[in-house]
């Protein structure tokens, strides 16, 4: 067809503006979508942080805080959940699993958890993907911790290496539990949650470790054998900011009175240690249902257990819920997006209007020819929206390329998993827009070129 | 010597004028008339020089006698055709199936080589390029050939001289033999040698193709060589802008 070979040819003639025309649009499409995906990335990782799991279930309290400490790894436990309760929950016929957590121990600033092998097996993030070993195995024996793969990594540590477990938050020192050292057996894969930053250990080992801790302070010399009787004298506890007399309603204000004058500088108060001696206490646990219709009524029992005040939120929801109120570093993304679009399409406006004005004595040419109305509409159309065409496929291949290229580079940076994921409709109404500006725009110095004499783009006065 | 058509004798058998203006008027804006016509004709195959001063509207005639510009009133008889009657569309198929158009200058298409641009029009109009007697590539070269490009029709544009620019405008001016040739000060741009050069091959080809000529000037020096001679001035009664 001669319109398209005239196109073609004209094209190639000015091949150096017509790359930087598409390259310009290109880049501002990549851009939005680019953004776009970010944007998606940043929720999908977020929202990832923990799948499969339909309640999480803790001491009443604010659902954001147990949100934050169960699967963030952020503020502390409002406090325990004692062994019968916990058990009575797990033996319910709803459910089909339970992942327990102790928290309240860290290791150089990362949280220590007590769990068990549930915790291997029925934990999944991001879609259902369950964790995975990097190395060796889970934690088994009391003695045993599975690192995190970002603890693995900044603390530099290896399979057989021994650690030292802190009470509490704060820096090593004298409330190590140095009387037990730990071994480390395993390291998990990355998954770029809030996993890869704990430290993962058994419940006896938890156990074990707070031996004689009863009063949230070491015990005096001479120290209990690790390892301990396996006694009456299991003790979970919640760990730190929280005040003791909101932690739980364990009477041990006398204790934590102690403890705090004991307290030394610099040191983590251990009186924020809950504690509290009878059965399995944990800190909360996550559990599965044996049938998603179950959870809404299993929610509700939870809720309104007698035994003592436990609260249970479903995380998918809670997390929605949690984005929508920090979404305003969304809504900062979607105003930049909106720019970008802005600027995107004024600029291609510019290049290729400038490009077709250029081509007036060009379509003179033509008039003068016989060329007809269609005709010259025909060759500026199909030019610019030849050129905004390619711009917009340039401009996504290049965003999907890189996600393609840098996927795992990102992943393993930033902890941050951008999908491949099809267009959304703001990208396509983006992308709809700067072809359809591409067509339309050819029309307007297809007009004016059919309006104007033959005089144009010769004689100085346009 | 023309073996003029049916259509372009007048009922009394007479030759009909390839340009026949009558009471035409036009301007570009409402109330700045720059053509006021009241009657000016162009005999069928003929060469006619066409010369006013600078901003006359020799310029402005040419659009309205190709059918680029539409007059305002009055009749404009182009190749028997009145073209104040007819549509936008008719005008332009008229203009490419019968007309050839040369510019002061600036005539060719950049991109395309000289074999493209002359055959440029044949191909935008299949009408025209029935009127080739031959094939598309013979006819060009035999026309190449009369205005001495023959070796230049694989050059762009850009690898040309101005005059063989002129000649290749002219080839493509002559193609598919058009009733009507409208030169638009094309040797302006030529020095004194190649004018003579160039207007003994225009008129050359123009002779073989049969067509009329009509070639606006400013420079009256040329005149000599036409078979006829008109001043805008004399047949325009609109007042000359400044
Ligand atoms: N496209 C246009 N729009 C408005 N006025 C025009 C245009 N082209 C020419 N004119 C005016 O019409 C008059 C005749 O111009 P033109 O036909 O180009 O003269 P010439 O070709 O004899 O130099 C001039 O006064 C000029 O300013
Ligand atoms: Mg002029």
């Amino acid at each position: 067809m001669l319109t398209l070979d005239l196109a073609r040819r004209s094209l190639r003639n000015r091949l150096l503006p017509s790359i930087l025309t598409v390259l310009s649009i290109a880049f501002s499409v990549a851009l939005l979508v680019g953004i776009e995906n970010i944007r998606n990335g940043l929720r999908a990782s977020f929202t990832g942080t923990i799948s499969g799991t339909d309640l999480i279930v803790g001491p009443q309290a604010g659902s954001i805080q147990l949100l934050l400490y169960s699967v963030f790894g952020m503020g502390s436990p409002t406090g325990n959940i004692s062994a019968e309760a916990y058990e009575h929950f797990q033996n319910h016929p709803a459910v089909a699993w339970t992942i327990p957590y102790a928290l309240g121990d860290s290791h150089r600033g990362y949280r220590v958890i007590g769990t068990t092998q549930d915790f291997y097996e029925h934990f999944r993030y991001r879609g259902g993907t369950p964790l995975a070993l990097a190395q060796g195995d889970r934690a088994r024996e009391a003695r045993d911790v599975v690192l995190g793969s970002e603890v693995a990594e900044r603390l530099e540590y290896d399979l057989g290496e021994r650690i030292v477990v802190t009470h509490g938050m704060g820096a090593p020192g004298i409330m190590d539990h140095d009387d037990m050292p730990f071994q480390v057996v395993g390291i998990l894969e990355r998954t770029g949650t809030p996993v890869d930053r704990a430290l993962y250990m058994t419940l006896e080992g938890i156990d074990a470790m707070h031996e004689g801790w009863e009063d949230g302070v070491p015990p005096a010399p001479p120290s209990f054998a690790p390892g301990g009787e396996g006694s009456a004298e299991d003790d979970y506890y919640a760990a730190p900011p929280t005040p003791p007399s909101e932690t739980d309603a364990h009477d041990h204000d006398h204790d934590h009175q102690h403890a705090e004058a004991q307290t030394p500088v610099g040191a983590q108060d251990p009186s924020d240690h809950a504690h509290d001696h009878g059965g399995t206490q944990i800190t909360s646990f996550f559990l599965g249902t044996t049938s998603r219709f179950e959870m809404l009524s299993l929610q509700r029992e939870i809720n309104e257990y007698r035994g003592e005040p436990l609260m249970a939120i479903a995380p998918g929801i809670a997390l929605a819920e949690m984005w929508r109120s920090v979404g305003y570093a969304e809504d900062g993304l979607k105003i930049v997006s909106f720019f970008v679009v802005i600027v995107g399409l004024l600029g291609m406006l510019v290049s290729l209007y400038t490009a077709l004005d250029a081509r007036r004595r060009e379509m003179a040419i033509f008039r003068a020819l016989g060329a007809g109305p269609r005709r010259i509409i025909g060759l500026l159309v199909v030019e610019s929206g030849f050129l905004a065409l390619m711009g917009a496929v340039i401009g996504v291949a290049l965003v999907y390329g890189s996600i393609l290229l840098f996927q795992g580079t990102v992943e393993a940076r930033f902890g941050l998993l951008i999908p491949i994921r099809p267009l959304g409709s703001l990208e396509w109404l983006y992308l709809g827009a700067v072809v359809a500006a591409g067509f339309f725009l050819g029309l307007i110095p297809a007009a004016k070129a059919y309006r104007n004499t033959l005089t144009d783009g010769l004689s100085p006065r346009s | 010597m023309t073996n003029a058509e049916g259509s372009d004798l007048a009922p009394d058998g007479a030759r009909v004028p390839a340009v026949e203006l009558r009471q035409l008027r036009f301007g570009y804006r409402p109330g700045t008339p720059v053509l006021q016509i009241d009657s000016l004709i162009v005999p069928a195959g003929e060469t006619v020089f066409l010369h006013g001063p600078s901003g006359s509207g020799k310029t402005t005639l040419l659009g309205i006698i190709a059918g680029v510009l539409k007059a305002d009133r009055g009749e404009a008889l182009v190749l028997g055709k009145d073209l104040t009657r007819l549509g936008g569309s008719d005008r332009d198929q008229l203009r490419g199936e019968r007309l050839g158009y040369i510019f002061q200058m600036f005539n060719l298409i950049p991109y395309l080589s000289a074999f493209d641009n002359i055959t440029l029009p044949c191909r935008m109009n299949p009408r025209r390029m029935k009127r080739l007697d031959g094939s598309l590539d013979s006819e060009t070269r035999a026309l190449a050939r009369t205005l001495e490009i023959e070796s230049l029709l694989d050059a762009r544009p850009g690898e040309l001289s101005v005059g063989q620019q002129q000649r290749v405008a002219a080839a493509r001016a002559l193609l598919g033999r058009p009733e009507l040739v409208v030169a638009d000060e094309p040797t302006s741009a030529l020095d004194a040698d190649r004018r003579e050069a160039f207007l003994g091959l225009l008129f050359e080809s123009c002779r073989e193709a049969g067509a009329t000529l009509l070639f606006v000037s400013h420079d009256r020096s040329l005149e000599g060589r036409f078979d006829r001679a008109l001043s805008l001035p004399d047949v325009n009664r609109a007042p000359v802008a400044a």
